[in-house]
């Protein structure tokens, strides 16, 4: 059967990192390129053939389980290498390989000067391994594997510019935040396996119920707790999604894979792949709901504020994944699913631009420094517009169908929840015409040189703003045909994506009413408002803001400030932290344990010392230990 | 009067007696070919065709031969397998690394191929005569290759103190298998097994408590240890690879054999001792390699503090811990061959060892060869998804469920001491500056090098990976072993 060889899915990434670490200074870059982006042009072409084998099957049997080998076998834990293949993980692997497949050819373009060429393919190449071994896992520790793979290529990638300590205390940062989720999803999976000794998703759901008639609810609320934890690290939701923001001194094109379209959406993936536990445990799920709501308008906020053109990007996939969360938080896995689908497509979209801006501009990111780049960069211009109506939620764009099918779930759950992802989609259609307004329309506001960026040179001026190679405008493009029509998987009364789901998740028929269409009405009002808004305030009349700020001083000094969060954790978590581990590196380390070891090595000397002036001491020595040794045990034996 | 003609089935020893064969052609072609190269070359071929003999045996199924003084079960040719591994890596090192050290390559090799030999009978060997005998012939031929770097004066020291204190240890051994003899009438362990009463005298305790020492000193269990660091920092660094898995394959496959006659109960008096013995080595072990300067004298101290890890399984034997032991034999063959092959590249011209700070800045001189060292380390270590983590994990969850939690506590506690000096390593490859003054190291190249070096990365990375078929094989084994 083709589909017993899904782990060529696998194996054509691995590969290439394989080559490319191993010999990719001895192959120049043509060649390195050419692994990378073939291999995992290859593993996309091979995803859509293995997702229309999936198709022709009927629905009740879309779920393929290909075990390879035997991992691990202690006592009761049997954990094999067994990949799943039902609709869920296929399209998500289409996803992470399709977007993958456009970013690695843009970034072949992108880091065409960069000294650590094949290093960063070869890293590239190792994130889409992980990333597609965490979807394609049937069991919770293999995802787990691919978890902290995911994890370390992000967080090689984040430092990947290591020599300017910036980027690489920005690479620490995400790296420690995402291990406190891990510990949560660590815990999480060795109180399951307690309960019901198995990891395995098709063996251990089924017995979902029964951890809640033998256990009670509340067993099960806190491990989904404790997954909602983990999701909250990988997926930049409060309270750990400071690391995000920083994550964005990483090269531009991982920014728009890893940070925004791929591995934040683990978390999501996560949630709806456990939803069997979650269904059991609606308080859990609310949290879950709460947490993405507050997230999306906290993020939204946020992001008005912001100069950086990659942060507010940033900010804005903290607000969208918060809008996964809420999706899924009231139970409409396949929205959130949905929404993922388009939100790739978009935010590497916008990413994939503003690394283009970065590339026209030679590093510069403040976007009050740019101006009037309509002309100047023509096609980076028109597929940023796109993807930033497709993200402001403009009518009939991707964005548009995604967010809305979230609202109006939100809605039949809590009016309250809606309200705040109504408001929210108002400030995300403000900020993302912000961005498109500033640094593209009205006079070029530059001039003097833009702060230096990782390899770029320093900018003379901006006198030769130069559109990008081909190699990166073509994904640029396909990107936005994507973000144009992506929306069309999920129309209301005919999503196809539902109904491609829908054996995984059991969605009851949803109710579709009238007040649905009233409610999209709505969504395309309030988009509308938010780009008029935006007009009004960063084309037409430009003085606006500046007195908004004016009125609103402390309110702006505090968002632009995000909310201070930082300076909150360093000074009630890190710091004290830091001083706890000063104390026992102190006190511990220094005394007791440098002590032991110290003594040891003096008395072993003092002994040495004694044994060279006995001199011939050295061979009858070791025979007296023997001879002590055998005394020793036959004595014990005897008196036994 | 009727004479017994005794039954030789050759084929049961079918791989020992084409490496010994191997041994004497290799000695012959000394004499007549004039590319020494070759003669290493042709050791290699023979553990390979020895190899292949093992895989025929499996096939065949359990052979006794020598009126059951030996037998080629499964649990011999997991033994084999192990030992040939260890003798196939050790012949690939000394490719490069023999032609510096000794004029005499012919008797080099033929030494290590009757050492393994030697090594390999005494996994097949059901009689306590067997058992001394291939204790012996692999015991002097280690005795004279511990001396055999005659450059460094370290070597002849080392190969002194191996032999006085290994005929001590055997005396010891001899001695207690004449008290099995005198207490039971038999030195024939297929023949107690079956046995149904077994008498529980005094003579037999002391017999129990003088085999150990035997074993205990190949072994290198604290008290019994302290030759280990001397002979494995003195020898030549390929024989200093090969005993260090090779003796420990053999002894604690004999020992588990020997260990069934005084089996009532997993948790009887010798267990417990044992359990103590385990406690010493792998504490004394771990502690005393925390401060070497001399990374050859480290990994010294660290296979005593594996050692003790094997114990740990070694106890458990009857409930599945041999299966354990066997795999973290394996994993261990891989990566501590793999480390060693590291100090052999690092190592100058004949002065047979390495200090600490010539690994310093590695990984800027030798990215290849530093990221090997840190695999190797990491495996040694217990780091998932590793060969050493799985060794550990079998090892120790084998005891635990025979009810030793508080040993493995020990074992683990162990872990995390051992890891101080094993990341050491790796932080001074990676993280410091190549000391002042300290000559730019050349690391030695060489076909048999890279090629072990390769494949004890490979094991140590598959066995993690892909630990199935290896635990398989090792599971078989055990049946054979229990079933008699």
């Amino acid at each position: 059967m083709l589909i017993d060889s899904v782990w060529i899915l696998l194996a054509l990434p691995l590969a290439g990192a394989t080559i490319n670490a191993l010999a990719g200074a001895r192959l120049g870059r043509r060649a390195t390129g050419w692994i990378a982006c073939g291999a995992v042009g290859l593993t996309f072409v091979f995803a859509v053939v293995l997702f229309a084998v999936l198709a022709q099957r009927p629905a009740e049997e879309r779920a393929v389980e290909v075990t390879l080998w035997r991992w691990i076998s202690v006592e009761q834990l049997r954990v094999d290498v067994r990949l799943l293949w039902d609709p869920l993980s296929a399209w998500m692997a289409l996803v992470v390989t399709s977007v993958g497949f456009l970013i690695h050819v843009y970034s072949a373009g992108y880091m065409a000067d960069d000294a650590r060429y094949a290093r960063y393919f070869a890293f590239l190449n190792g994130f889409v391994f992980m990333m597609l071994l965490l979807v394609l896992s049937s069991d919770y520790i293999l995802l787990f594997v691919g978890w902290e793979g995911v994890g370390l290529a992000s967080y090689l990638l984040i430092g990947f510019w290591f020599d300017r300590k910036i980027a690489a205390d920005a690479g620490k940062k995400a790296f420690l935040l995402n291990r406190i989720g891990d510990f949560g999803l660590l815990i999480a999976i060795f109180w399951l396996f307690s309960l019901v000794r198995t990891t395995h998703f098709q063996t251990l759901f089924p017995q979902a119920s029964a951890i809640v008639s033998q256990r009670g609810a509340e067993t099960l609320n806190i491990i989904c707790l404790l997954m909602l934890l983990a999701a909250t690290g990988k997926s930049a939701q409060i309270p750990l999604y400071v690391w995000l923001p920083d994550a964005m001194e990483g090269p531009t094109p991982v920014s728009a894979l890893i940070h925004a379209a791929t591995m934040v959406t683990a978390g999501v993936y996560m949630i709806a792949r456990s939803w069997p536990l979650f269904a059991l445990s609606p308080n859990a799920l609310t949290w879950v709901a709460v947490i993405g709501a507050a997230t999306a308008f906290l993020a939204a906020t946020i992001a008005l504020t912001q100069t950086d053109l990659k942060r507010i990007l940033a900010y804005s996939t903290i607000s969208q994944l918060g809008y996964m969360f809420l999706g899924v938080g009231v139970g409409a896995y396949a929205s959130g699913i949905f929404h993922l689908t388009t939100h790739a497509f978009f935010k590497a979209l916008l990413f994939l631009g503003a690394g283009s801006v970065m590339h026209a501009l030679h590093g510069e990111l403040d976007i009050r420094r740019m101006g009037g780049l309509r002309e100047k960069i023509p096609t980076t211009y028109r597929t940023f517009l796109i993807g930033a109506a497709a993200l402001a939620g403009f009518p009939l764009l991707s964005g548009f169908f995604s967010k809305d099918e979230i609202l109006w779930l939100a809605w039949q759950r809590s009016p309250l929840l809606w309200l705040v992802g109504i408001t929210t989609a108002l400030l995300t259609a403000i900020y993302s015409f912000r961005v498109v307004f500033v640094p593209f329309w009205g006079d070029h506001r530059g001039g003097d040189a833009g702060k230096k960026r990782g390899k770029a040179k320093q900018t003379e001026a901006h006198g030769d703003v130069h559109e990008s190679p081909r190699v990166m405008t073509t994904p640029l493009i396909i990107l936005a045909v994507l973000a144009l029509f992506g929306g069309l998987l999920g129309l209301p009364r005919l999503s196809l994506i539902e109904g491609w789901l829908e054996p995984v998740f059991h969605t009851a028929e949803k109710t579709h009413q009238a007040l649905e269409f009233v409610f999209i009405g709505l969504s395309a009002v309030v988009a509308l408002t938010g780009i008029y808004v935006a007009y009004r305030a960063y084309v037409a009349d430009t003085e606006w803001p500046a007195r908004l700020r004016a009125q609103f001083g402390w309110l702006h000094q505090l968002v632009s400030n995000k909310y201070y969060v930082d300076e909150i954790y360093t000074a009630v978590i890190a710091n004290p932290l830091r001083d706890l581990a000063n104390w026992f590196s102190r006190v511990t380390d220094g005394r007791i344990i440098e002590g032991l070891v110290n003594g040891l090595a003096a008395a072993i000397g003092v002994s040495g010392e004694q044994v060279r002036r006995a001199q011939t001491g050295l061979v009858g020595n070791y025979a007296l230990s023997l001879l002590v040794g055998a005394v020793a045990l036959v004595g014990y034996f005897l008196l036994r | 009067m009727t004479l017994t003609i005794p039954s030789v089935n050759m084929t049961a020893l079918l791989p020992q007696i084409i490496i010994a064969g191997t041994a004497l052609v290799v000695l012959m072609a000394d004499l007549v070919l004039r590319e020494k190269r070759a003669l290493g070359i042709l050791s290699f071929l023979g553990v390979a065709g020895a190899l292949g003999a093992v895989a025929w045996l499996w096939w065949l199924g359990s052979v006794p031969s020598f009126q059951n003084m030996a037998v080629a079960d499964h649990y011999a040719l997991v033994v084999n397998i192990i030992i040939l591994i260890a003798a196939g890596l050790g012949i690939l090192l000394s490719l490069g690394y023999a032609t510096h050290v000794t004029p005499h390559q012919g008797t080099y090799y033929a030494l290590l191929l009757l050492a393994a030999a030697g090594m390999m009978t005494m996994g097949a060997a059901t009689d306590l005569v067997t058992i001394f005998l291939a204790l012996e012939i692999l015991s002097l031929s280690l005795y004279i290759l511990a001396g055999f770097n005659q450059a460094d004066a370290r070597s002849g020291e080392a190969a002194l103190k191996y032999f006085l204190l290994g005929a001590f240890a055997s005396a010891f051994f001899l001695y207690g298998a004449t008290l099995v003899y005198a207490a039971l009438g038999t030195t024939n362990l297929l023949a107690l097994l079956t046995r149904s009463f077994r008498p529980d005298g005094p003579l037999l305790w002391v017999a129990a408590g003088l085999l150990i020492v035997g074993f205990g000193f190949k072994i290198a269990l604290v008290p019994f240890q302290q030759w280990t660091p001397d002979v494995y920092q003195g020898a030549p660094t390929p024989v200093t690879a090969f005993m260090s898995v090779g003796t420990k394959a053999a002894a604690f496959a004999a020992f588990a054999r020997v260990m069934i006659i005084f089996l009532p109960g997993s948790h009887s008096s010798w267990t417990y001792a044992l359990a103590a013995l385990a406690v010493l080595t792998m504490t004394v072990g771990n502690l005393a390699a925390l401060r070497q300067a001399s990374l050859k004298r480290m990994l010294a101290y660290s296979s005593i503090a594996h050692a003790g890890y094997l114990l740990v399984g070694f106890i458990a034997v009857m409930d599945g811990g041999m299966q354990a032991v066997f795999f973290y034999l394996l994993a261990y063959g891989f990566m501590n061959i793999g480390a060693f092959a590291v100090l052999v590249a690092l190592e100058r011209a004949g002065d047979g060892d390495v200090d600490a700070t010539r690994a310093r800045g590695l990984a800027a001189r030798q990215p290849f060869l530093a990221a090997l060292m840190a695999l190797f380390m990491l495996s040694l270590a217990g780091i998932p998804p590793l060969a050493g983590f799985f060794g550990k994990l079998y090892v120790f969850s084998a005891a635990v469920q025979a009810g030793w939690a508080w040993l493995v506590v020990v074992g683990v506690l162990n872990s995390v001491i051992s890891a101080y000096y094993y990341l050491g390593v790796t932080v001074g490859m990676y993280m410091q500056e190549e000391a002042a003054g300290e000559p730019v190291v050349v690391p030695a190249r060489g076909v048999g090098l890279s090629l072990a070096l390769t494949l004890a990365a490979l094991g140590t990375v598959l066995l993690g990976l892909w630990s199935a078929p290896w635990l398989q094989l090792a599971a078989r084994s055990a049946v054979a072993f229990m079933g008699g």
